[in-house]
């Protein structure tokens, strides 16, 4: 089953009483790739992962890893995956060297490969100086990449990382980033879920977009951006007349209509310096000096107005 | 993976290959390791016991709790009560010894909430292990730690003066009744860590099970001591029997029937909350 893709998801559906978390999902992941679901609190991204992970069963549909379905071959599944993140932890109360022994023991490594193995493991994710502490005693950035770690001690080829990077600052997240890149070399695949669209965009070569349990945009993250716009731009116009008039004088001068919301305008590209000359030179002969201007990289919001046209908070 | 049975000297057979040739099936891998559900428990419950190495605190709790129950209960009370404290020690410190138990069973719960609540549980569903090895690896590691309670309580009211009146095999047989109630009674407890969502609510709720059962008992005070609608609750009480045949098996007295009611309720304790634990265990999925 060489050409058999990573995974394989169809018309894949989970109910928890009369709650429908998963709507009928369809994606597949090649081998050797990353695959970046991106999605807000609740989208059913920690569902999805919970399905393929063998420990919650699908409601109906199919979810294979490495051709073999998750609910007919449970443990098949398991000796393949790795899982890591928000609800995969490791023992807080156990130090990271006696976790990744645990594990190893549990995934029958031989006896004599599990301090070797935990050993690699605690060098390559620079753990060493910490490895006999009590994981509980970590800073945030060290835990997740011992939950990573303990995730590849049997090697599997297919890797789960459910918000890997949820709560961390920059640098620790740049440090997994590398860490997640450098296994995508040693071509393991991996599937991770995420809020940022940045972090989609660094890693994945696939991105699909889950709202409300179903699945709203699959593409290259470039082709999303594109569509979608890197960078936006707000500009606030005082009030509601005056951003209407703006307004209009981009649509007309640029052929391109802002989102307006009350006193604001917003547009998406994905050259925003450009864009934000373009605008002014649109506005300025006229006088429509904004308030204030903000450009920012795209957020997970931005891509849910764009696509769905309601921000993530929302219950529609 | 059939490679892992041929070449166990290999030090790559772990690296699972994604071939399609002879990919086990689940038949085959429960076939293969009939042992596996208790070589992977027993590996949860060495986790279990080293992971109170790093929480010299509950270790703390698990030993000092019942020196200081001995302590206050046989001198704060026991003049006050029985005349003279050493008459009370003999009296009180098989009851404590059920009380002990009864207590630490109840972090049986606490502990198994959290490891939900912290998504260990979770980890360990979706490694190749047998499903059920976590629930019973968390309580062969608790008898353990009963265990340990058990011996602090015996030291402790030896070094103070309790004199067992029988012999050695009465105290192997108190020991395992106790055991055997506790693990009867720590499904209820567990019952509870599987269903509710905060390990502390787990310890609220434990505690008002757990109070009535050993302060509603015959544990500090001679049940015919108590007003009658006392008496009535202590005498069906099941800690009260566990107290009877702990009483009779280490100082003398009836034991039969009173070993016989405990035998009973831990079995009724097991068949009832035990498959719940189970249902609700695999109802996280």
């Amino acid at each position: 089953m060489h050409d058999a893709p990573a995974i394989a998801v169809s018309g894949l559906t989970k109910r928890f009483g009369d709650v429908t978390a998963l709507g009928g999902i369809d994606f597949e992941v090649p081998q050797g790739t990353v695959f970046g679901l991106l999605g807000p609190n609740g989208a059913g991204k920690t569902t999805a992962i919970r399905i393929l992970t063998t420990i919650i069963r699908p409601s109906s549909g199919r979810a294979e890893v490495l051709g073999h379905d998750v609910a007919e071959e449970p443990a098949t599944v398991r000796r393949l995956i790795g899982l890591a993140g928000q609800n995969a932890a490791v023992d807080p109360n156990l130090t990271a060297r006696e976790n990744l022994r645990l594990i190893g023991r549990l995934t029958r490594l031989p006896a004599r490969r599990l301090d070797p193995r935990a050993a690699e493991l605690l060098e390559q994710f620079d753990l060493v100086a910490a490895a006999d502490r009590p994981v509980r005693t970590y800073s945030g950035g060290m835990r997740r990449r011992l939950d990573v770690a303990a995730a590849l001690v049997s090697e599997p080829p297919v890797l789960f990382l459910d918000e890997p990077t949820t709560g961390l600052d920059p640098q620790s997240r740049g440090a997994l980033w590398e860490l997640i890149r450098q296994l995508l070399r040693e071509g393991t695949t991996v599937l991770l879920t995420t809020q940022y669209l940045e972090e989609a965009d660094r890693l994945a070569n696939r991105v699909a977009v889950i709202d409300e349990g179903r699945i709203i945009a699959d593409d290259a993250p470039g082709v999303l951006k594109e569509r979608l716009g890197q960078t936006v731009i707000e500009l606030d116009m005082g009030d509601e007349a005056r951003a209407a008039e703006a307004a209009t004088l981009i649509t007309t001068r640029l052929q391109r209509a802002p989102g307006r919301e009350g006193p604001l305008l917003r547009l998406a590209a994905p050259d925003g310096s450009m864009l934000l000359m373009d605008v002014m030179h649109a506005l300025e002969g006229d006088g429509m000096v904004p308030r204030t201007i903000a450009v920012r990289e795209s957020s997970l919001d931005d891509v849910f107005l764009a696509l769905t046209g309601h921000r993530t908070e929302d219950t529609p | 993976m059939t490679t892992a049975t041929q070449t166990p000297s290999t030090p790559t057979t772990v690296k699972p290959a994604p071939t399609g040739t002879g990919a086990p099936r689940d038949e085959h891998v429960r076939r293969r390791d009939p042992f596996a559900l208790v070589r992977h428990s027993l590996t949860l419950t060495w986790r279990n016991l080293i992971k109170l190495k790093h929480q010299p605190e509950q270790l703390i709790d698990l030993t000092l709790q019942p020196v200081i129950f001995i302590v206050m209960f046989v001198y704060l009370f026991g003049g006050a009560i029985a005349g003279s404290t050493h008459d009370y020690l003999q009296f009180v410190l098989p009851g404590i010894l059920v009380q002990t138990v009864v207590f630490a069973s109840l972090g049986t719960g606490v502990g198994l909430c959290e490891d939900v609540a912290k998504g260990v549980f979770d980890r360990f569903r979706s490694l190749p292990i047998s499903r059920y090895a976590p629930l019973v690896g968390a309580v062969l590691g608790d008898l353990c730690r009963y265990f340990v309670a058990i011996v602090v309580v015996f030291v402790f009211g030896t070094a103070i003066g309790f004199r067992v009146q029988t012999d050695a095999l009465a105290v192997l047989a108190t020991t395992g009744l106790v055991l055997l109630f506790a693990f009867g009674m720590c499904w209820i407890f567990a019952l509870l860590g599987m269903t509710m969502k905060n390990p502390r609510s787990v310890q609220g709720i434990a505690m008002l099970i757990g109070f009535p059962l050993t302060f509603g008992a015959n544990i500090f005070a001679q049940t015919a001591t108590m007003p009658g609608w006392l008496q009535s609750w202590v005498k069906v009480n099941p800690v009260s029997h566990l107290t009877d045949a702990c009483r009779g098996l280490l100082v003398g007295g009836p034991v039969a029937t009173h070993v016989g009611w405990v035998l009973l309720w831990a079995a009724v304790f097991t068949a009832i909350f035990a498959p719940l634990t189970v249902r609700a265990y695999n109802r996280k999925s």
